[in-house]
This record gives C-alpha cells, structure tokens and sequence, in this order.
C-alpha cells in the first residue's frame, strides 16, 4: 500500500514514525481492552492526569471504565523476573476531561514502557527514545530532564517541616523562587540552608554546564554518587537538545529518580512526559521498576499548517441523462492524471477548486480556471 | 519576538514602564488610540492589552509567552505557567471582611460570598470550616449587609470601600502583588530573552527597595 505522506495529518505521521522507531529498538506493541475495571483507577488515581473516569457497569455487574490511562494496565499485567525486561510501546485511544475543555474526550495517546530489572542502560535507551521521538515531530525540540531523587536529598537536606514540602516543591515546578524563600523563611530554614534550595533552581540549561554546579551543591556521598549516575545517562544524549531543569516535578509517591518532559517549537504545552516510577510499581506490588513516557499527539493540533489553496482539483459537473460508463471513464483518467476529482450535479457551497469541467458526450469541457 | 500581555489600567501603565526601563520599549504604546496591540520589531516585543484576570489565559495557551498577573489571578485559576518574579507593585491582600462587632459562631455553617471561590474554598478547607459558598461577580460588598452572606473573601488594597459599608477585615488569606509570569515552553525556546527581562526587572526592584 502506497501511502502519500501529504495526506496524512500530522499526528498521523508521527504516530507511523514512533511505531517504526519502537520497533527498531525492540519494542513489541501492546494492544489492550477499551476498558478495565474501574477499582484500578480508584487504587492510583493520583496517578491519572485527570481523576474523572467514564464507567458503566458490565453485564456481570462489575463497575468498568473506559481506559483513562494505559501505563496502568501494562503494570497490572508485568510479571516480576529477574533479570528480564518487558519493552513495550502503545498507541492506545483514552478517555479523559482534559483540563481546558472540561469535558471527555478521546485522545491518542503513544507511548512507551520498560519494565523489570531495570539499569542504568534502559533509563539511557528510554530517554534517547524520547529525545528521538520528539525529534521525529520537530527539528526544533527540548528535553527537560530532572531527577527526583536529588530534589528529595536537598529538600529533606534543608529540613522543613512534611506540611510546607507540597507548597515548597510547588515553587520549584513553577520557578518561583520569591515564595520558596518566603516558605522557608517562615519554616525557621537557616538563610544557608534556604540558598541551597535557590541555587537547585538555578541549576537549569544546558548539562555540561549545569553538573559542574550540582556536584557543588552538597559534599556527601549520596549526593555526589546521584549526580555522577545522573551526569553518565545524560551525557548519552544529544546535548544541544537537552536541559537539566528541576521545575519538571512529577508526583513523588509514583515517581522516582529521572523524570523528564519533552517541548517542541510552536506547540505551547509539553508534548511528551515521562520518568521513572518505581514507586507505583511498589504500590502495585511489584518488586521491579520501570521507566518510560507517553507522547500526546493531540496537542500537536496547535502547530501551525500552511492553509490549503484549494479543497480539490477539479470539479466535474454532469447532468441527469449523462452515461454512467462515460462519466465513470472520465473521472478515472482525471484521478490517474494525479488529480482530486469530485463528479457533482451543482457547485457545492463553499468549495474552493482548481477548475471546473463540464462533462458533455463529447467529452469534457473547460468551465472555470483559479490560479 | 517576544510577546507579553499587560493587564489593562493602572497596574499595566506601571509594568510597562519597568518594562521599558529594561531596554523593551515600545513608544506607539503611549499613543492615545484604542488599539489593542503595540510592536516594536527594532526591540523584538510586542505589547497587547487584555483584561487582567484573562492574562493568565493568554500565557497558558501560549498567545503570550510572558504576562503579568495578581497572585489572586493564579491562585484562583491555577494555570499551569512559571511564575518569575514577585513584581512587588499592585500590592493588596486577600482577606476575609465582616460587618463590624462579627462574631463567627462554629455551631453554624459560615456563608461566604465571593468572586475568588477556589481561594476561599482552600482556605475554609485548610481551617475544617463548612461554608456555604455563594460566587458573586461584583459588588461582594453589599452581601453581608444584606444578609446573602456572613462574610465576604476579597481583595482589599485601603479598606476604604469596607469602611464606607461598615465592614471590616476579621482575617488575611494571602498577601497579593502582581507577579512575571511565562508560558512554559516559550520559556524553552526564548530562554535568553526572557532571563535577560526577568533579571533586568529584578535588579531595578532591588534598586528601589
């Protein structure tokens, strides 16, 4: 089959892009149920973007929900073996109230998870797939990368209070640096210690620049091994396109360690987010970790498209006693000239086309011609 | 080019004089027309005025890459934007106002009114104490004296509005000012100028502190 790639919208071709890239480096698709049983949900719901979920009931009187999320599915159903990890990647329809419409919506969502015995090769194979898959989309993309782990040590470090750690951490993902040193202030946190936590928000841009600066920020040991584990997945990726950034923050009590986000040129949310989150595959009883992302091909909606000329090619207008087999032929050799063709009785409202021909017995005659 | 959008009033014509001080100056802003929209290609800024509660709007969505807004504004909407500088100007406070001699009884449930409910939601919420909430659009006022309500939550810059209708501040919710904020991902890709801006107007604070 011969696909043009000029008919495809934009979503559509990178959602062949992506599989094609999964592919190649091993990943099998995961295909799945429209729905799952709604007490997953329930169990992680902080875990879902949006906590609104569509359900019915089944005819065996069990409460179902269309799927809002697919990682949660995949960790139900890995098993634990050591030694083993399952790749898989998805391209899953899902269900969910997205914050500016505030109503459901059906979203395609592509993605990608591994999972098991998880080292510090899958963390730098996922996080090179995310930094390829964005650059599937756009020449022109960013790969903001944090690591949790880090932020924890020099929050717990600074030592404030377990009440004002969800408004300090709320600072942080918003570069706000003028209230996390009010919070600390008001906590009783020593001027030294609330620094710190400034030059961890300063710590943003490029990698080679900014590790130099974390090693500097606390002299022991876990700290500096986690900086040196942090410097050796990043400096496998490409540099001009990654920034260390500590304002991507994702739920702690799912995530651990490298979470990132991924930014294209002209789309202005983040178009791809992901990390590690060891820690739902504890809460969901599972003794290995996991790391991967999902890539929001929706929201690649807002790149701007050149308007089209012209809706069609040519419009054929005919009239009631034309000859089927005549009319048939003509749009045939017009579609083969590589021509859109639509064959109409009247001028559709609306349609801007190329010319308009006129289908006679005698064959077919020029009407109207728009540059 | 960098785009930001200035709350219309007083608030704005103050901003954009920091702004221009920063090396962003856009003159045919002071013209006085009705245009919307000013552009200074030679600076690479382009300045539009819109309601202040919709800048958040405007950043969010990314028509902006930079904005400022009340702390209210984002308290209130929550938009998923960064939040730069403290621009220490527009200084008021969210506060919660009764007729005067109030006195709240617990056994009750407390009727609020107020444009800011998501504000007064959380800060009930944080105290345990049921509300009745009742969202109004202006003139929050006149609600107590009324009796639509017990008391107001709003923001209150002199108190001589609550003066004027009997009414005084029982308790401060959060300190408001406006406040530099940027689209995400603009702030990806316009980095440096953004930085340069942010930087520039944290220093002429500083000079005036």
């Amino acid at each position: 089959m011969k696909i043009s790639n000029t008919l495809l919208k934009k979503e559509e071709q990178a959602t062949l892009a992506l599989r094609e890239l999964y592919g190649r480096y091993g990943y099998t698709q995961y295909k799945m149920s429209k729905f799952e049983e709604y007490d997953l949900y329930v169990r992680n719901k902080n875990f879902l973007i949006s906590d609104s979920v569509i359900t019915f009931t089944d005819t065996n009187g069990k409460l179902m929900a269309l799927k809002p999320d697919v990682t949660l599915s995949i960790v139900k159903n890995t098993k634990d073996i050591p030694g083993y990890v399952q790749k898989v990647y998805y391209n899953e329809n899902v269900y969910r109230v997205t914050e500016k419409t505030h109503a459901f919506r059906e979203i395609m969502q592509t993605g990608l998870e591994c999972l098991g015995d998880i080292d510090s090769y899958c963390i730098a194979e996922v996080l090179t797939l995310a930094a390829r898959s964005l650059a599937e989309i756009s020449d022109d993309y960013i790969l903001d990368v944090s690591h949790l782990g880090l932020l924890s040590q020099l929050i717990d470090h600074i030592g404030i209070a377990p009440d004002a750690r969800g408004t300090l951490l709320e600072c942080v993902a918003q570069k706000n640096r003028h209230d996390a040193s009010r919070i600390c202030a008001e906590a009783g946190i020593n001027r030294e210690r609330a620094a710190l936590l400034q030059h961890l928000m300063e710590c943003q841009g490029e990698v080679r620049q900014v590790i130099p600066m974390l090693y500097t920020l606390l002299p022991n040991e876990e700290w500096q091994r986690t900086v040196a584990q942090f410097d050796s997945v990043l400096s496998l990726l490409p540099a001009e396109h990654v920034r260390i950034d500590f304002s991507v923050i994702h739920d702690l009590r799912y995530y651990s360690g490298i979470v990132f986000q991924g930014f294209v040129k002209g789309v202005p949310e983040n178009i791809l987010s992901g990390g590690q989150y060891d820690n739902l595959m504890h809460r969901m009883d599972k003794k290995s970790g996991a790391v991967g992302f999902a890539v929001y091909l929706d929201r690649l909606d807002s790149l701007a498209v050149a308007p089209r000329d012209f809706d069609i090619d040519t419009v054929l207008l005919y009239d009631a006693n034309a000859d089927t087999k005549a009319l048939h032929a003509a749009v045939k050799a017009l579609t083969e000239d590589g021509k859109s063709v639509t064959a109409q009785k009247t001028v559709p409202e609306k349609l801007k086309y190329r010319q308009l021909l006129q289908f006679t017995e005698s064959g077919v005659k020029l009407l109207e011609t728009n540059a | 080019m960098l785009n930001v959008a200035l709350p219309k009033g007083r608030l704005g014509d103050r901003v954009y004089a920091m702004f221009e001080k920063a090396g962003f100056e856009c003159p045919s802003i002071k013209e006085n027309n009705r245009k919307l929209i000013f552009e200074n290609e030679v600076c690479g800024v382009r300045y539009f005025w819109v309601k202040p509660s919709d800048v958040a709007i405007y950043v969010e969505r990314g028509a902006a890459d930079i904005g400022v807004a009340g702390k209210d504004i984002l308290l209130e909407y929550a938009p998923d934007v960064y939040e730069l500088l403290d621009m220490k100007t527009g200084i008021c406070r969210m506060a919660v106002a009764a007729p005067k001699g109030f006195r709240d009884d617990p056994r009750r449930t407390l009727k609020v009114a107020t444009k800011f409910t998501n504000i007064a939601q959380n800060y009930y919420a944080s105290q345990g104490r049921d509300i009745d909430m009742i969202h109004l659009n202006g003139s929050i006022e006149i609600a107590p004296i009324l009796g639509l309500s017990d008391v107001i939550v709003d923001i209150v810059e002199t108190g001589t509005t609550l003066k004027e209708n009997n009414l005084e501040v029982i308790e401060t919710v959060v300190p408001i000012s406006a406040r530099l904020i940027a689209n995400k991902a603009s702030w990806k890709f316009k980095t440096e100028q953004i930085t340069a801006l942010t930087e520039h107007l944290a220093m002429q604070l500083k000079a005036e502190e």
